[in-house]
């Protein structure tokens, strides 16, 4: 299945919501490489509080997916590690060496939101 | 009450749904929180490692007792071209490209025992067990 994202002002999220197969994985990291530039997006956050295991595989995925967002422009948050998940990962060796990562979603978007029009005017 | 579970892997849609079956299999042994997840993390890296090298293979899971305490036991077995090399399979940060590298010797460390046997041209079997505290 797969995984939705949502556009909200300048920032894409992208909520997996279930246990993605890797298939689903490769399919996110193209959509948003795409959607970044079609929406012109400063921001994504990758919500994963719904996975349960995040092994060796999905992390090296998203750890590409936010590498080449970067290259893109967009600045990528991983947010809603579980404490279990975060725990196996360490076990496992596993590092999200230089990638943004937020506690969950609401924080990881107040990341990378970026001022809108709006609040520009209401400054002045 | 299913104290057996033999999951087929031939995609990786089959890596979910063994890994789900270990969890619910180490729930029944008596494991909780934390040790659930890293059981089913080590499955999800052994069954992963069937699909990128093997293609297919199966993944069976049981409930096991030794003096007084209670685990599980997973076997991982297909009839890949095998492991020329575990010294170096098993060495964290060995990587053929398609993963980091640290899929079996991170499995070993979340379990408490791991074998591994291969044939080259035969096939792998990674026999792991994890017992309840």
């Amino acid at each position: 299945m797969p995984v939705p994202i949502l556009k909200q002002g300048g920032v894409l999220i992208a909520s997996i919501q279930t246990a993605v197969t890797d298939q689903d994985l490769v399919q996110l990291q193209d959509d948003l490489a795409d959607k970044v530039g079609r929406f012109r997006s400063g921001g994504v956050v990758i919500d994963v509080s719904a996975l349960d295991v995040m092994d060796s595989f999905a992390t090296r995925m998203l750890r590409n997916l936010a590498h080449t967002l970067k290259m893109r422009g967009a600045t990528t948050v991983i947010a809603g590690i579980q404490p279990d998940v975060a725990f196996a990962m360490v076990e496992l060796g596993l590092t999200l060496d230089g990638i943004l990562t937020a506690l969950d979603l609401e924080e990881g978007f107040d990341m990378v939101a970026t001022p809108s029009r709006e609040d520009d005017h209401g400054v002045g | 009450m299913s104290a057996e579970a033999r999951v087929p892997i031939q995609r990786d849609g089959d890596i979910i749904a063994a890994r789900q079956k270990g969890r619910d299999l180490a729930a029944e042994a008596g494991f909780r929180g934390s040790d659930l997840t890293l059981i089913a993390t080590a499955i999800s890296e052994i069954a992963r490692n069937i699909i990128v090298f093997a293609q297919r293979g199966e993944v069976s899971l049981s409930l096991i007792e030794k003096a007084g305490k209670r685990g599980v036991l997973i076997v991982a077995e297909d009839h890949g071209p095998g492991i020329p090399d575990i010294e170096q399979a098993m060495r964290d940060g060995f990587s053929t490209g398609k993963s980091l590298g640290l899929g079996l010797p991170g499995a070993r460390r979340l379990m408490d025992e791991f074998e591994i046997i291969s044939q080259v041209g035969k096939g792998t079997v990674i026999t792991m067990r994890k017992w309840t505290r």
